[in-house]
């Protein structure tokens, strides 16, 4: 068994009262691809920013490995069309060195795009120029936030079979967000159902038919749909000091 | 005589220079307005200093700075939208600066001088404070480029790379404090946001890269300055909207080239 690069466990956090996760347990290992996927609201970004260390939760323990190497790629980039920038200068401001910047190009398959201004590139590409900049930090652990976002189908494809090799190749382990559901089953090795609080977790194909999943995601073959049984009223939550119970299956 | 022409030629290229890189952040970063709040609350710095016998340059950096607190303060409160937020305190530091000076009558301010700046009134002393200031200014905004360029672009993702991201943007914000300080001289109070917006807008359309644009605008602001200066000596316009109008003009004149 492998010791683990992170290990949450029984996170709550809440914002101003409003209650967004509350007892969520997660630990990821060295090889492991492990998908987080819920509603919006859900907490997805919470538990990502105290992954990363730019939240601290409100209770619970977070324990990382002492050599815990993150690689980050964000959502979305915004930057302003006045900013004069290449996918060269981009890296760069992650790694000055030129023969490491092309390597990690070449890895996400743009090299040829190195001189293009940032503002340029497709959305594919420009996932894929963020994937080349977390990986030049050498990370061991890899954190993707809605990594196929503004992707078309036949790039998000491409995007996660990219994701399976670089997490071979790096030996590291992945966690992502994904609001996407088929795609990403047979891209993970494990799916955890967030919705505020852990709904059901564990191997694509046993979450797929956990009544919980079910529930929230409707059946895997079916069309992906998105209803909910039950709300997580915040008002109501901060009221009755509820946290993140009102799930019957 | 050419005494004058010489200081004010000296201060104005000095402060052109370090608006250069300064303005290119203040529009990547989209800060014009809350360079404008900034520079706006500088008149109640002079006010103070002028009521408590203090250094104004020195009144002038403390208020910029105490102000730059309470917005960020303030917009983490997020009641308000940040530009709502930015007019509110943008005029009323204004009015607070103007009525605090109305009420002095025992000292004689050149109200319009202050607010239009006065750069043929500039002393030598003025030129030891502009480069001074001016040459820590560009020292630090070398030593952050770096990081600062990182947290223009993505904020999280720098601080997850390691970047001190709020020392970094603290560091920002003294540089801005420290620019408006200086700049008041040259273009008054009103018109520095203009000084830091429209040669970095400029350099835009000819850059390829950050530094690129950076130096650039640095370029046009002293060409400005330059153009400006000669107007106001040979046609007797006032000093601080002509260089303005120069920087203008360049703006227009860029505009021919094709993107």
């Amino acid at each position: 068994m492998k010791a683990p690069l992170i290990e949450l466990s029984a996170i709550g956090h809440a914002f101003q009262g409003n209650r967004v996760l509350s007892d969520v347990s997660l630990t990821i290992k060295t090889g492991q691809i492990i998908t987080l996927i819920g509603p919006n609201g859900a907490g997805k970004t919470t538990l990502v920013k105290i992954v990363l260390s730019l939240l601290k939760p409100d209770t619970g323990t977070v324990t990382r490995a002492p050599d815990l190497r993150v690689g980050y790629m964000p959502q979305k980039l915004h930057i302003d069309p006045t900013l004069p920038l290449t996918l060269r200068r981009f890296l760069s401001l992650a790694e000055p060195s030129l023969p490491l910047c092309l390597n990690a190009l070449a890895e996400v398959g743009i090299e040829k795009l190195i001189d293009m201004p940032l503002q340029s590139l497709s959305g594919g590409e420009m996932q894929r120029a963020l994937l080349a900049r977390a990986i030049l930090r050498k990370p061991n652990l890899l954190v993707l936030d809605e990594p196929v976002q503004g992707v078309d189908v036949i790039g998000q494809e491409g995007l996660y079979r990219l994701i399976g090799q670089l997490r071979d190749r790096l030996d590291c382990g992945v966690l992502m967000v994904s609001h996407d559901l088929h795609l990403v089953m047979s891209a993970t090795d494990e799916v955890i159902c967030l919705n505020q609080h852990v709904c059901c977790h564990g191997h694509p194909d046993q979450v797929s038919t956990n009544p919980a999943f079910i529930e929230l995601f409707g059946s895997r073959t079916a069309p992906y749909t998105h209803h909910h049984d039950h709300s997580h009223d915040s008002e109501d939550n901060s009221r009755n000091g509820h946290s993140g119970g009102g799930h019957h299956d | 005589m050419i005494d004058v022409l010489l200081y004010a030629l000296l201060a104005g290229l000095g402060v052109a220079l370090v608006t250069g890189p300064l303005g290119a952040f203040i529009v990547w970063r989209r800060m014009a307005y809350f360079g404008d709040t900034l520079a706006h609350s500088s008149l109640l710095g002079v006010a103070l200093a002028l009521l408590m016998s203090i250094n104004p340059t020195l009144s002038v950096i403390i208020v910029c700075l105490v102000l730059a607190l309470i917005l960020v303060v303030l917009q983490q409160q997020q009641n308000l939208a940040s530009d709502t937020l930015l007019g509110i305190l943008s005029h009323t530091s204004l009015a607070i600066g103007l009525v605090a000076i109305s009420l002095m009558p025992s000292v004689k301010v050149d109200l319009l001088s202050l607010l239009f700046g006065d750069l043929l009134t500039v002393t030598a002393q003025d030129i030891v404070i502009i480069y001074s200031i001016g040459t820590a200014s560009i020292l630090l905004m070398v030593l952050l480029w770096r990081p600062l360029l990182s947290i223009t672009i993505h904020e999280e993702l720098a601080r997850v790379e390691g970047i001190p991201v709020t020392a970094v943007r603290s560091a920002f914000m003294l540089i801005i404090a420290l620019e408006i300080a200086i700049a008041m001289k040259v273009v008054g109070i009103l018109l520095i946001t203009s000084l830091l917006v429209i040669p970095a807008a400029t350099a835009r359309r000819f850059a390829r890269t950050p530094e690129q644009m950076a130096l650039l605008a640095s370029l046009l602001g002293c060409i400005a300055v330059i153009c400006g200066l000669s107007s106001s000596w040979f046609l007797d316009t006032p000093a601080g909207p002509s260089i303005v109008l120069c920087a203008g003009g360049l703006f227009l004149l860029s505009l021919i080239k094709k993107q």
